[in-house]
């Protein structure tokens, strides 16, 4: 791990009319590193993720992002051209929706390929080459590389929409609740997926989850958020095991032991 | 042919002054940014828009009394959409000749085809186009697709190409195959076969581009880039039906493919009716 974080964030504030969604809220994200956002439906996780990839404007605060060469830049303040290039280069995002982070009426191949001819590939060969590894890489057959997201399980779609974010080999990958809405062995096989691509590759990830376990078995450290603001945060295993803020308390005595 | 009688009581070709002056405003903007579509304020024409609104409007824009016009639609100068259109500019633009000659055209309005015979400077071709937007069966959004124009970025395109041959083995469109121009802008051709593509590169004349119905106008300036899109190990094909000409057995020429009986009998004849004639003619002589 270098020195300097990765992505910065610094009083980030964002309210919605009446409501709150972010209040004053800072954190550092390291290379390399897995950094769960934790929190209940509302809390205001969500949009600090949005917020974090340049996807909203904070009314107040900003994110800085340092690149491979070690410049840092304002997230909001690149303007789009740059910010666009980033998130199909060195960044990636995840959502829990596969239809809205998938081409549905793309082949699997199309889909994996898409980040790649973006960024400039123009042989359909290599191009293709590239897909099928990655395919096999998130343990779909690459028998089906020419079969539409559609004629896939959901468990399929969730890793097919990893192969096609970390295909580029982005630095910074975000993801909202990636095993949301997956039975439960499904989601833990996709979370052990998870897990080997995201130590192989050394990528840095910002993780929202409203799931305890997942969090555990992923991040190196957590937040909890609660109403817009961070109430805790530390090393997952410390946050978990002696929760200190009474939410955090709350949060953790929830979990449903099996 | 008769010549119809001109008709009083119409500006000089149909559009008022006013008009004219707001499409070539527009027309100047195209060209000085060649493949990029810029909207303009299609005016209701006495044809049905899908017929050429477009094109008409161009070419109503950039003609003189001392102008020769020819008119093609699939490349022939004798079907319905060619000669209305041809007997329309008759009737509303004193002065003006028009031909089916391509070397005596100065304005060439078309659907669907480029003449064969090499195009020369100074003369205008102008293209009747129905979906200016090269990525509109991409991405139906239209704010996101001028983004992307804005931002030149077009991998989906290349995505496309990507399904296409995965789904054909080649590179698939055969006709309005997207080109990039003067390699920053995604342009549609409009819906000219594959094979006409090369013909845009580095014309010497004039390319004007109308869209009625959906108020667009683009254009491609005199010797300026147009490169097919494709891939390093597939590159773009323009396309023909392998065969000869049944009337002047041009081998080099776009086909089209006639039934001629209902028990599978058919042949092929140049699409180009001109450059047909004028080949036959060659050699009669």
């Amino acid at each position: 791990m270098s020195d300097d974080p990765i992505l910065s964030a610094r009083g980030l504030s964002l309210s919605f009319g009446a409501v709150r969604a972010l209040d004053g809220v800072s954190l550092d994200l390291w290379p390399g590193e897995v950094l769960a956002i934790v929190g209940e439906s509302g809390s205001g996780k969500s949009t600090l993720l949005r917020v974090m990839a340049g996807e909203a404007r904070p009314d107040a605060g900003a994110v800085t992002y340092r690149d491979t060469l070690g410049a840092s830049m304002e997230v909001h303040g690149m303007g789009e051209p740059a910010l666009r290039r980033l998130a199909r280069t060195e960044w990636g995002f995840v959502r829990q929706d596969a239809r809205e982070g998938l081409r549905m009426g793309v082949s699997a191949g199309g889909n994996v390929g898409e980040r790649l001819m973006a960024t400039g590939a123009r042989h359909y060969g290599s191009i293709r080459e590239e897909a099928a590894r990655w395919l096999e890489r998130v343990e779909i057959s690459p028998s089906r590389i020419d079969d539409r997201p559609g004629t896939f399980s959901g468990g399929m779609r969730q890793r097919l929409q990893i192969a096609r974010t970390l295909v580029t080999r982005p630095r910074l990958v975000f993801m909202d609740e990636p095993t949301g809405g997956l039975d439960v062995s499904v989601q833990a096989r996709l979370l052990d997926l998870i897990r080997g691509l995201v130590s192989d590759l050394g990528i840095a990830v910002a993780l929202v989850t409203h799931d305890i376990a997942a969090a555990r078995l992923l991040a190196h450290r957590l937040v909890v958020m609660r109403e817009g603001r961070i109430v805790e945060e530390g090393l997952t295993d410390r946050v978990l095991d002696d929760p200190r803020h009474p939410y955090t308390q709350l949060l953790v005595s929830s979990v449903l032991a099996a | 042919m008769s010549t119809p009688m001109p008709e009083s009581g119409y500006n000089f070709a149909y559009l008022d002054e006013g008009t004219k002056r707001m499409i070539r405003r527009a027309l100047l903007k195209a060209v000085a940014v060649p493949g990029h579509q810029v909207p303009f304020g299609s005016r209701e024409m006495p044809l049905p828009y899908g017929w050429g609104t477009g094109g008409i409007q161009v070419t109503a824009a950039v003609i003189g009394p001392e102008d020769t016009l020819k008119v093609i639609d699939q490349g022939a100068d004798d079907t319905t959409n060619a000669v209305s259109i041809r007997r329309f500019f008759a009737r509303v633009a004193p002065g003006l000749r028009t031909t089916e000659r391509t070397a005596e055209a100065t304005v060439i309005q078309t659907r669907h085809r480029i003449p064969e015979t090499p195009l020369s400077e100074g003369q205008v071709m102008v293209y009747q186009v129905p979906q200016p937007e090269p990525l509109y069966k991409l991405e139906p959004r239209r704010a996101e697709t001028r983004r992307l124009h804005a931002l030149a970025d077009y991998g989906l395109m290349q995505v496309k190409l990507y399904e296409d041959i995965a789904r054909q083995g080649r590179v698939g469109s055969s006709y309005d195959h997207p080109v990039m121009v003067g390699g920053r802008y995604l342009m549609a051709p409009s819906p000219i076969p594959a094979f006409d593509n090369p013909k845009m590169h580095m014309s010497p004349a004039l390319q004007l581009f109308g869209a009625g119905r959906e108020r667009r106008l683009y254009a491609v300036p005199p010797y300026t880039e147009v490169r097919s899109l494709d891939f390093e190990d597939h590159p773009f094909e323009p396309l023909r039906a392998n065969g000869h000409c049944a009337l002047c057995g041009a081998r080099d020429t776009y086909l089209d493919e006639m039934i001629t009986d209902d028990r599978g009998g058919r042949l092929f004849v140049c699409s180009d009716t001109d450059h047909c004639a004028t080949r036959r003619e060659e050699k009669a002589a």
